[in-house]
């Protein structure tokens, strides 16, 4: 709202010229009318002009046979990279030792004794549950290679985060410097850089952890400089009062009362990091997310499901378990806490030595329940009665070919028909009126740099895939955020579903998307939807229900209706939470941009899964820059003015 | 100040602890989940087909149970293992479709990937069509007529055109060249994945659908969904040198395995054992069938196999 008071409306303009949003557009309008016809005389042609694009492909090919040939000799690689990933393979084998001496039972009694102590019995219980529940679906050695692995990525950029926050929330230098860098880190799709991660660490552990670092550590450095400046300015006055030095300030008032904030970071970056549990087998980490990857390789979804439920375990419990920690912060300690944490100690070490007495470290064979067949079985009759011939609303075959024909096909076409200077202006006009000029210009250099990189085409076709899969998840997001928010009853039932909507590996239910919809772009879309959906349903329901409710109890009680409320009081007062939903569906639809590659969508997923299979660097990096590119557009363009001032505060 | 300072004094210390206690080569490193119970371990790559799987599941089941050692498996595309094979990641790559610029790099250059010689099994790619379809249109498993047909291929996908769906990006494939030499109208459709196109094929053929598509044998699916090969002018040798250009068949390529170079000299038994492994295309889609048909694990599988043809595998161990 700053923004709008600041420019006083200027008198002798005419009437619409007052409003802010068309003062811009004229502007924008003024300055194209100078520039597009230079442009157009000078590079005419539809897609973007060759002459303005800059081949990467020779010394990207270059850089990757220089790393190749010199990997086992130069000091770099040895004296710097050699020793990064060794340390990484110390770590994770002496997690992975400990946890197989301690064995499947004690492993349990450890997870459910530290919930116990942080969060209660009932979320103890459902920890051993989930433990359990690996190993009788025969994951259990796989599973404590994932936790391993999760264990020293997550401390790891836990670390790395840390630093970073620390830095941020201290200096302003460092925060202007790190700002726009986190930014770029949280739409950057992780597929983008594995490959040349890959290629410095070559495939395995190494490659898999420091990927996971990368893609895990942005959320805890961002929350870390939030919490140091968020801290109450009269507390760390009268610390100050009190002649303390820095450092002490920094340790005994700022970082305990930024420790809410830490503990959101350390539950983001866990998440962050089992999400690319999957994603790191593709460069062998091994684990649950190898599991999942062979049995894509089998077509066998009841296989990859078994290997998928242990993730979305490990993911629930971890979230619920420092969920339930930060909540339970500000809360008075209970008394006899010590003595809680010596009966857990006491009670992990005999179920420990028992399991080891008993001869019982590896979780037994005849334990296993099999659950692949019977998947498979659902999942056969499902996609069998579905494809097509469904009496009136014809199969799922027929809605993706008409999707691809009368949606994707035209916004695709329409898109790669208008000439490229139409497209920056489009993008600058949108940008612009919904947030700054600064918003407006990241997003058309953005944009701009897509055509440089020579990729226009590609990215125009993933642009119409996105903006497709976008609509129809903020339709279908919106209506059922608003069931639940109206609901209760519905929003708890909704719950666990989104939960494992939002942790299951995606590589899980590629088989069934692509027995339903086809290959194409249409299943491409579906997989999108499915990722992206249940974010948008938890932030409408959300801002919905922040709604204030003595406006809600007001406008009933003049008499509106349910319906009238809904549309003149709620959606209206909960308009940033919708904008919100809208930059998150963009983001997370982009994000699966890669996976959609894995089921014929084509364009630039499709060239990042080339690069990483074919060990190609200039098509997979410059794809991988491309999508990254689309991110910042599509994210400044959906970025109000106001959460630009909140980040700022 | 004082803050930085010590930041910059960690971080310059970290990095001395790091960097100066000697070099540290990366190709000596295995995997940290290997050797995890004190046994001897072999670690063979993977491929994302069903065939490559059955190899590697009778590798590893004759390693574990006849040679005593332990085996990893890790699950990666054809160039990629080549780059793991030559750091030493994993010790075996069992079949492979020919990468003569990898052979040339890492077997004859670097010397750091050793021949392993002929898997026995002899790769082809091409175009099928379903048998169904060819008993329909005799004439369509030639490719002089396939423009005539292009309207039966015809998908949301490929818009006007016929559809060729082409599969995984890991594969050899010059489809785009050649559609384009052999001015064909249809239009290339990449699955995205191997997972996907046999999902994709499952489907059609469940409706007895025309479908056009690059495969390749040996492979599993031919039994579930007989396949008739397209026809495509002949190869030649050398006909498929310059990647635009290309207007002939696919080769026939005799499958190769690879092993690291340290590890086919210092590999004991288990080295000579992967150097004498050989067997058929019959014997491969015996158990790649068992695997991706009848849903058996790969370890189930192989010990069936391993079970009934020991006059076989007695032979790789001697």
């Amino acid at each position: 709202m700053a923004t709008v008071t600041a420019n006083p409306p200027r008198l002798g303009l005419p009437g619409l010229l007052k409003n802010r949003a068309v003062q811009k557009l004229f502007l924008l309008a003024l300055a194209a009318a100078i520039l597009v016809p230079l442009a157009n005389a000078r590079w005419a042609s539809g897609t973007w002009p060759s002459a303005l694009t800059v081949d990467f492909s020779e010394p990207l090919a270059k850089a990757s046979d220089w790393i190749i040939d010199n990997r086992d000799s130069h000091p770099l690689f040895l004296y710097f990279f050699g020793h990064v990933s060794n340390v990484v393979v110390i770590a994770v084998r002496a997690v992975y030792l400990t946890l197989l001496a301690v064995g499947w039972a004690g492993v349990t009694a450890i997870g459910a004794l530290v919930a116990w102590r942080v969060a209660g019995v009932k979320l103890a219980l459902g920890t051993a549950a989930a433990f359990l529940a690996c190993g009788l679906l025969g994951m259990w050695v796989p599973t404590m290679q994932t936790l391993a692995l999760m264990v020293v990525a997550v401390l790891a950029s836990v670390v790395v985060g840390a630093l970073l926050g620390l830095a941020a929330g201290l200096s302003d230098r460092m925060d202007r410097m790190l700002r726009p860098v986190l930014d770029t880190m949280q739409v950057l799709p992780a597929f983008a850089y594995l490959l040349p991660v890959v290629l410095v660490f070559g495939i395995g552990v190494p490659a898999a952890v420091l990927a996971t670092v990368i893609y895990a550590a942005p959320p805890m450095a961002r929350l870390t400089s939030l919490g140091l400046r968020g801290a109450d300015k009269e507390v760390l006055e009268a610390v100050e009062s009190l002649g303390s030095t820095a450092r002490q300030r920094l340790l005994t008032a700022r970082i305990p009362l930024a420790r809410k904030e830490l503990l959101l970071g350390l539950n983001q970056t866990i998440m962050m990091a089992l999400s690319m549990a999957v994603i790191a087998a593709v460069i062998g980490a091994g684990g649950l997310g190898d599991r999942v990857y062979q049995a894509l390789a089998s077509v066998d979804v009841g296989a990859a499901l078994a290997a998928g439920i242990p993730i979305v375990l490990l993911a629930v419990v971890l979230d619920r378990v420092t969920g339930a920690a930060g909540e339970k912060l500000g809360a008075e300690p209970e008394p006899h806490s010590g003595r809680g944490w010596l009966f857990a100690l006491a009670g992990v070490v005999a179920v420990a030595v028992a399991g080891r007495l008993a001869g019982r470290l590896d979780w037994p064979d005849s334990w296993v329940v099999g659950i692949a067949e019977p998947v498979n079985r659902a999942v056969d009759w499902m996609t069998a009665h579905l494809y097509s011939g469904v009496p009136v609303v014809g199969g799922t075959a027929d809605w993706a070919g008409h999707f691809t024909t009368w949606v994707l096909d035209p916004v695709r076409d329409g898109l790669q028909a208008l000439p490229w200077w139409a497209v920056l202006l489009i993008v600058a006009a949108l940008a612009w009126v919904i947030g700054t000029w600064r918003t407006a210009l990241t997003a058309v250099l953005a944009m701009a740099a897509i055509g440089v990189l020579g990729v226009w085409k590609p990215s125009l076709d993933t642009l119409s895939q996105v903006l497709a899969a976008v609509a129809v998840t903020l339709v279908v997001g919106f209506a059922v955020g608003i069931a639940a928010a109206r609901s209760d009853r519905l929003e708890r039932a909704l719950r666990p579903v989104l939960d494992v909507f939002q942790t299951m590996p995606q590589f899980v239910y590629l088989i069934p998307v692509v027995a339903l919809f086809g290959v194409g772009r249409a299943p491409a879309v579906a997989a999108a939807i499915v990722y992206a959906l249940p974010a948008v349903v938890r932030i409408t329901t959300q801002g919905l229900r922040q709604v204030d409710p003595s406006v809600m109890e007001a406008s009933g009680s003049l008499g509106a209706t349910s319906w009238q409320q809904l549309r003149q009081v709620q959606l209206p007062l909960a308009r940033p939470a919708l904008l919100l939903a809208v930059n998150q569906g963009l983001v997370l639809v982009l994000a699966v941009v890669v996976i959609g590659g894995l089921v014929g969508g084509g364009a630039l997923g499709y060239d990042v899964v080339f690069g990483l299979a074919q060990g190609d660097l200039a098509t997979g990096l410059v794809a991988g820059a491309a999508i990254v590119c689309l991110g910042l557009m599509l994210d400044r363009v959906t970025q109000p003015t106001e959460r630009r001032a909140k980040k700022g505060a | 100040m004082r803050i930085r300072k010590t930041a910059v004094i960690a971080a310059a210390s970290s990095l001395a602890l790091l960097t100066g206690c000697g070099a540290a080569d990366m190709t000596k490193q295995a995997s940290p989940f290997a050797n995890a119970q004190g046994a001897k371990t072999v670690t063979l790559s993977v491929q994302s087909w069903v065939g490559a799987q059955s190899n590697v599941a009778v590798a590893q089941y004759i390693l574990e149970h006849e040679l005593g050692y332990r085996v990893d498996t890790v699950q990666v595309d054809e160039v990629p293992a080549w780059d793991a094979l030559s750091q030493g990641r994993v010790d075996a790559l069992l079949e492979d479709w020919g990468h003569p610029e990898q052979e040339q790099r890492y077997v004859k250059d670097k010397k750091t990937i050793a021949a392993g010689g002929g898997l026995g099994v002899t790769g082809h790619i091409g175009w099928f069509v379903p048998t169904y379809l060819a008993k329909q249109h005799p004439d369509i498993t030639n490719w002089k007529n396939l423009n005539k047909y292009a309207d039966l291929f015809r998908t949301p996908e490929s818009g006007n055109k016929g559809q060729l769906m082409d599969g995984s990006p890991s594969y050899v494939t010059n489809d785009k060249a050649l559609v384009k030499n052999l001015k064909l109208d249809y239009q290339v459709v990449f699955a995205g994945s191997e997972a996907a196109q046999i999902t994709q094929m499952k489907q059609f053929a469940k409706e007895k659908k025309p479908f056009l598509t690059y495969w390749y044998s040996p492979q599993w699916l031919f039994k579930k969904v007989p396949m008739t090969e397209v026809k495509l002018p002949p190869y030649k040798e050398g006909c498929d040198a310059d990647p635009e250009k290309v207007a002939c068949a696919y080769p026939h390529t005799p499958l190769q395995k690879y092993l690291n170079a340290d590890f086919a000299k210092k590999g004991g038994k288990a080295a000579a054992f992967l150097k004498k492994f050989r067997w058929t295309t019959e014997d491969q889609n015996e158990v790649s069938l068992m695997i991706a048909d009848k849903k058996m694990t790969p370890e189930d599988a192989a010990k069936k196999w391993v079970d009934s043809h020991e006059s076989t595998w007695r032979k790789w161990l001697s």
